[in-house]
């Protein structure tokens, strides 16, 4: 779709829920957010903003409506940032009806699903697009067009999903931080089909839990949320943008979590057919707790997760190849619900390692202030790391609830 | 975004709160047969009290509820959280009840929803829910003695207070409530990770309800008193404490918490207490 295109969609959309908003008397919930990004090094790239202290303002509220068995839900969302003009940007998150029966349920219009057990990574979730411009980790997403049919029943939960549109993967401007050396030029992507974004998407999930054992199976088939790249070359010969490249894929994940007194094992694994050869990849690990540490209210987590991705050349590029997570998190358990999370992943052959520590609390009831750091140690030349390397930052954000 | 706010490995099961303990002889033969062998008369007559109390609440079948928890500090600062609160009875003997519980304030964990399916001699079953992620994960049941929700309330008073989780032994008589008469039990743990060595609890003649619970820590000392008030008869059967008040003698913190709604058959079913339900059920 073309910039202009999806500026129209996008009105229309805010149009729409505006509309359909102020006609259903919603309960009004979600947040108003100061991000302040502090970055101790200066920028890699000449066109990067030379900024070391970089505010942005993220509004998200949620309105929802309730009948009797019927739920109307609309999340937008608002990203007011002074430098990436990427990160000025409206987007819908949620905007769907679900109605709910005892033993099914059927949502239709923009939602978000989660797939998958594991902390370190997201391996097996795959319905949502990830939203590069939000995060870095991965967990902020785009809402997805859907129609998605649950059945409960004894022999556990099936979900089906229609994937009508394909959203593209949101990559920063020329001016942000923690991006690669040439910007992703998103206005003209390359599909392996020929319906391009419109290429009707499937996938369904089987969860069940038997006794100890909560376990998943996944399949999806279409249009790869991770791109391939490829260098757009100019007249000049010099070479402009990346490309982003999305393939049709065939995916199957399984999700295993074996839950024994403070302990939970994990695993996630998937196998993946449609960029050049198929591939297998997989999380493995385990959660434990400590529970009230040393007589206090303290509660100690710490999390060890092997990651393994066998894909080759012409598939999407990933950091995991072969790495370690190690994580620990700490809760206070007090009226402010203060609790802080550090997390390093290592990678096993080159000992390229970044590390991240996040810490949270309540101020009186409807404030929060959050902690969130990213830093990056020994990344080789050669790696996906290597331009960013010089982007760790810290961030505060302060948030109003209401 | 506010998801690390609330511990994925803490369970948070507020259940059926001033109801009385419920119990199964069998299963109390199965968990305890040295302790039945061995009883004191005292002790039997601890246990038929706590077994009568939990005899009154049985059949209640299903029932939602709204409360709301205040957290005063010892400066006489306050801070409130609001609950829902969903029970259904499983008529299995053998097992404890189904709960979902959707934690309406503070509001930046609005949405944040517990499934719970409680056993009676094995752990319980857990799912968290986490709204802003869309995630429902399975979490370990093993926190017995923090606190829930930074209140003066730990988990383990608010889950289901079964009769086999305890040995019974009766001590005296002793006024208590408005002009009532109460047995005073005192209650020893059985179950793993729980924070104390005793309780002793004040069970009026009339009726079996609970007045008051003192809770003793694992040196043995007073930590905290637990007082029911307000207590309204539904269905013309079963009696609920809808104000309880838990004050921590060491710390001189207290929480309140009230029931503002409280409904009884609704038409609750095993399909409201599945996973599939506690992703939809803020």
């Amino acid at each position: 779709m073309t910039p202009v295109g999806r500026r129209w969609l996008g009105a229309a959309w805010l149009v729409l829920a505006l509309a359909a908003v102020a006609a259903a008397q919603p309960s009004v919930s979600g947040f108003v957010a100061l991000d302040v990004q502090g970055f101790p090094h200066q920028p890699t790239f000449p066109q990067q903003d030379t900024n070391q202290v970089l505010p942005s303002i993220l509004l998200q509220p949620e309105f929802t409506y309730d009948w009797r068995n019927d739920r109307l839900t609309v999340v937008p969302m608002v990203r007011l940032d002074f430098s990436d003009e990427r990160r000025r940007r409206f987007d819908l998150r949620e905007f769907n009806w679900l109605h709910a029966a005892p033993n099914w349920d059927l949502l239709v219009g923009v939602g978000k699903v989660f797939w998958g057990v594991t902390e370190s990574r997201q391996l097996v979730d795959i319905i949502n697009q990830t939203d590069r411009v939000e995060d870095l980790d991965g967990r902020d997403k785009l809402g997805q067009p859907m129609v998605r049919l649950a059945f409960a029943q004894d022999w556990g939960t099936l979900t089906l999903f229609a994937l009508p549109y394909f959203r593209e993967r949101t990559f920063r401007g020329e001016k942000g931080r923690l991006r690669a050396p040439f910007v992703v030029d998103t206005d003209n992507p390359q599909f392996e089909s020929s319906l391009e974004e419109w290429h009707p998407d499937v996938a369904a999930r089987w969860t069940h839990a038997l006794g100890d054992w909560d376990v998943a199976v996944g399949y999806f088939r279409g249009t790869s949320r991770a791109p391939r790249f490829t260098l757009d070359i100019g007249d000049d010969g010099q070479p402009r943008h990346l490309v982003p490249i999305y393939d049709q894929i065939d995916q199957v994940g399984l999700e295993l979590q074996w839950t024994v007194e403070a302990w939970l094992w994990k695993l996630e694994a998937i196998s993946r057919w449609g960029h050049g050869e198929h591939f297998n990849a997989a999380v493995a690990g385990f959660e434990y707790s400590f529970f009230g540490l040393f007589g206090t209210a303290l509660d100690l987590g710490i999390v060890a997760e092997y990651l393994y991705d066998g894909r080759g050349d012409e598939a999407p590029r990933t950091l995991f190849e072969n790495d370690v997570f190690v994580g620990g998190r700490l809760a206070f358990n007090d009226v402010g619900g203060t609790s802080i999370l550090a997390g390093a992943i290592v990678d096993d052959q080159t000992g390229a390692t970044f590390v991240t520590v996040e810490a949270s609390r309540r101020l009186g009831d409807r404030w929060t202030i959050e902690l969130e750091s990213l830093a990056f140690f020994d990344v080789p030349p050669t790696g996906l790391l290597y331009s960013v390397r010089r982007d760790d930052y810290v961030q505060l954000r302060l948030s109003r609830f209401f | 975004m506010s998801d690390h706010n609330v511990n994925p490995t803490q369970p948070a099961i507020p259940r059926r709160m001033g109801r009385l303990p419920r119990w199964t002889c069998l299963l109390l033969a199965t968990l305890l047969p040295l302790a039945a062998a061995a009883q004191s008369p005292e002790e039997e007559k601890g246990l038929e009290i706590s077994q009568e109390a939990d005899r009154r609440d049985l059949g209640f079948g299903d029932s939602v509820a709204s409360m709301e928890m205040i957290l005063k500090n010892a400066s006489g600062q306050t801070s409130t959280r609001e609950l829902r609160l969903n029970t259904l009875e499983v008529p299995d003997e053998g097992d404890g009840d189904k709960v979902l519980s959707v934690i309406e304030s503070p509001p930046d964990v609005r949405g944040t929803a517990l499934l719970t399916y409680t056993h009676i001699g094995e752990p319980d079953d857990q799912w968290l829910y986490l709204p802003a992620l869309k995630r429902v994960k399975r979490i370990s049941s093993a926190n017995k003695s923090g606190p829930f929700l930074g209140s003066e309330f730990a988990y383990e008073d608010l889950a289901s207070q079964e009769v086999a989780k305890y040995t019974h032994r009766y001590l005296r008589d002793e006024p208590c409530g408005d002009g009532l008469q109460c047995f005073v039990i005192e209650r020893v743990p059985v179950y793993k990770d729980s924070g104390y060595t005793r309780q002793l609890t004040w069970i009026d003649h009339d009726e079996y309800r609970f007045w008051k619970v003192d809770f003793y820590d694992r040196k043995n000392d007073l930590l905290k008193t637990l007082t029911f008030s307000d207590y309204r008869q539904y269905l013309d059967q079963y009696w609920r404490a809808l104000i309880l008040d838990m004050h921590n003698h060491q710390t001189g913190k207290s929480t309140r918490l009230s029931y503002t709604d409280l409904q009884f058959r609704v038409g609750l079913t095993e399909a409201d207490f599945t996973r599939n339900a506690l992703r939809r059920s803020r």
